[in-house]
């Protein structure tokens, strides 16, 4: 087995707030690998990109970050800021939800994949314009070399993003975080930015942590998935895995909520209620008062994230009650 | 992929120009004019703003003399072109060193935020507390007339404005994803700052400083006209006002003219500010 490029114990993020402290993320642990894609899912409100803005200490006081992240021998949430800088950018690059408003709307395009290698790779004029033609072409958008003078108004949604993702590969990062990428596109021009994360992924030999609330994106591009609810990791598995039976009443809600096409159309099973307030969490499962399998061992303590099968994880009490879905990955994706 | 290598895609339309309006146009035209009898004054002016013909006294507007001539028989047409450098200059002056002053203190503290902004903030409240003119005028008095005090006392003052622009806009600007970006590229914070976030954030302090420039023409006549700015022989125009003022009823022309020669340099910095805060209005 190899050795995990990013490991991640017992990660706390608090934040203070007039209300109360918000435990936003409680515990989480979990492993990458070099080359996976790992899905990180869950409602609003879950915790989830303030998981993946921890990762490389996004987050300023007064919010709280504990636990470890490890990544290439070292704590991240404990280096110094100049190695952090380093880091960040450099092997763990990111990119956002809303391409226009994370470029620079002041800077052309080129100047902005530019000043990534520069900062990066130490790359300067006439280098650095090949290599950003290069990124641009990587990126699939068409006469890269005219389009670099080009400033981000100049480009359609879907091309911004890939402009982003140009940036972001400037300096060949080790890790790509992706914050619901293709929230802020049309159904279309996701597609086509998966499968190009994908092909990058593939090409550039990285891995990929990827955040959404879309299970028909986690279906297409993720290898293993985490569920999150209420600041936890309440189900870790393969995609196929989770697809075929969830082991968590979570999960399951996930799936039934989630439109089918093909043959197989049933009506929509909506999750009751909303998330918890993560101010004041009742103490058992966070999900206890949504679920439908709820008895009261769930209520007593918060059940831990344990090894139900070979490679999974669940933190459900009922995880064996739970029914497995004929819906398999292809309906999934259709 | 190759689908998309398609003719319409290889040359991307750019969005059309848009012509700025006729505000602008007729304010930078203007200022054309300004600029050229401040930089060629000797081309346009018949005579020496200083010369003295005591054949001509307090003589009124005539063929020889447009405008008229003074007390000292000094062409008063002459005097205004000449006035024009100086005042161009005081408009500059008075502008550009709280412009530069302001905006840099107000990025850094609209970045830094925390006791630096509430440090500043504290000291520009004690500024504003005081009437501009008033606190200017106890400042040159202290440190004595003349141009050069002048715009110290200014700059002292007039900081203020263009810092609370700033720091508003940058403390808007770095919420946005971009600086964000910026951080996760792990770019330094100076970078991000001065290379990311102030270009986005200074346009309000650029229209502003526009229009604080036609103030500060009139800041630099008043203070003339009260003999705290520039000094007499130097064609000033609130110097040459002040200077016509006791000969307003029987030579009305030795004050109107560079009172109007001010209003037209006023009115030219307006309708160039008001264009610019249009043409650089951020488009969706």
């Amino acid at each position: 087995m190899t050795t995990p490029l990013l490991k991640v114990r017992d990660l706390n993020v608090r934040i203070p707030t007039p209300g109360g402290l918000l435990h936003a993320v409680r515990g989480v642990n979990f492993d990458l690998m070099p080359g996976e894609v790992l899905g990180l899912v869950g409602e609003s409100g879950s915790g989830k990109s303030v998981t993946l803005r921890s990762l490389i200490r996004l987050h300023r006081p007064p919010i709280g970050m504990t636990g470890t992240v490890e990544y290439g021998g070292q704590n991240l949430l404990n280096a110094s800021e100049s190695k952090l800088r380093d880091v960040r950018g450099g092997q763990i690059s990111m990119i956002f939800q809303e391409p226009m408003s994370a470029l620079n709307p002041v800077l052309t395009v080129g100047e902005q994949i530019r000043e990534n290698l520069l900062e990066h790779k130490g790359l300067r004029g006439k280098a650095a314009q090949d290599r950003a033609t290069e990124l641009l072409d990587l990126t699939g958008i068409p006469s890269p070399k005219a389009r670099l003078s080009d400033y981000p108004h100049q480009f359609s949604g879907g091309m911004r993003q890939r402009a982003m993702i140009a940036i972001a590969l400037a300096s060949d990062p080790q890790l790509l975080l992706a914050d619901e990428p293709t929230t802020a596109l049309d159904v279309t021009i996701q597609d086509q930015i998966l499968r190009l994360l994908l092909r990058l992924r593939e090409e550039l030999h990285m891995s990929v942590i990827l955040v959404t609330h879309d299970l028909g994106v986690v279906a297409q591009t993720c290898d293993r998935v985490a569920v999150m609810y209420g600041g936890r990791l309440v189900e870790t598995a393969g995609v196929n895995d989770l697809f075929h039976a969830p082991k968590h009443a979570y999960t399951l809600g996930l799936m039934r909520s989630l439109p089918g096409a093909g043959e197989h159309r049933q009506p929509l099973q909506p999750i009751p209620g909303g998330p918890p307030d993560l101010r004041s969490l009742p103490p058992g499962c966070p999900f206890a008062p949504r679920c439908e399998y709820v008895t009261d061992e769930c209520r007593g303590t918060e059940p831990p994230l344990l090894e139900v099968a070979p490679e999974r994880f669940s933190a459900c009490v009922h995880y064996t009650e739970l029914p497995a879905l004929k819906s398999t990955l292809e309906e999934v994706n259709a | 992929m190759t689908t998309m290598h398609s003719p319409a895609l290889e040359a991307p339309a750019r969005p059309r120009r848009r012509w700025p309006k006729p505000t602008l146009l007729i304010g930078l035209a203007l200022l054309l004019v300004l600029i050229f009898a401040a930089l060629f004054p000797r081309v346009l002016a018949p005579f020496s703003p200083t010369d003295f013909d005591y054949e001509a006294l307090l003589k009124g507007p005539s063929a020889k003399h447009p405008f008229g001539t003074d007390n000292f028989g000094r062409d008063v047409l002459s005097r205004v072109i000449y006035g024009t450098r100086v005042d161009m200059q005081i408009a500059i002056f008075t502008t550009l060193f709280p412009f530069i002053f302001g905006t840099l203190l107000g990025a850094l503290t609209g970045y830094l935020g925390r006791w630096s902004d509430a440090i500043v903030g504290r000291i520009a409240d004690l500024v504003v507390v005081f009437p501009f003119l008033v606190l200017v005028i106890a400042i040159v008095a202290v440190l004595g007339p003349g141009l050069t005090n002048m715009y110290i006392a200014v700059s002292a003052v007039g900081w203020v404005s263009y810092w609370r622009l700033t720091r508003g806009e940058v403390m808007n600007q770095k919420k946005a994803e971009y600086a964000q970006a910026g951080k996760v590229l792990g770019y330094s914070p100076s970078r991000i700052l001065l290379r990311h976030l102030l270009p986005n954030a200074v346009t309000p302090a650029i229209v502003y400083l526009m229009t604080d420039m036609s103030l500060g023409i009139l800041l630099g006549a008043s203070l003339g006209y009260l003999g705290l700015g520039a000094q007499p022989p130097t064609p000033e125009w609130g110097v040459m006002v002040a200077d016509g003022k006791n000969f307003m009823a029987t030579a009305w022309w030795i004050s109107t003219f560079p009172g109007l020669a001010l209003t037209l340099a006023g009115v030219t910095f307006s309708l160039i500010g008001d264009g610019l805060a249009d043409a650089l209005r951020p488009r969706a």
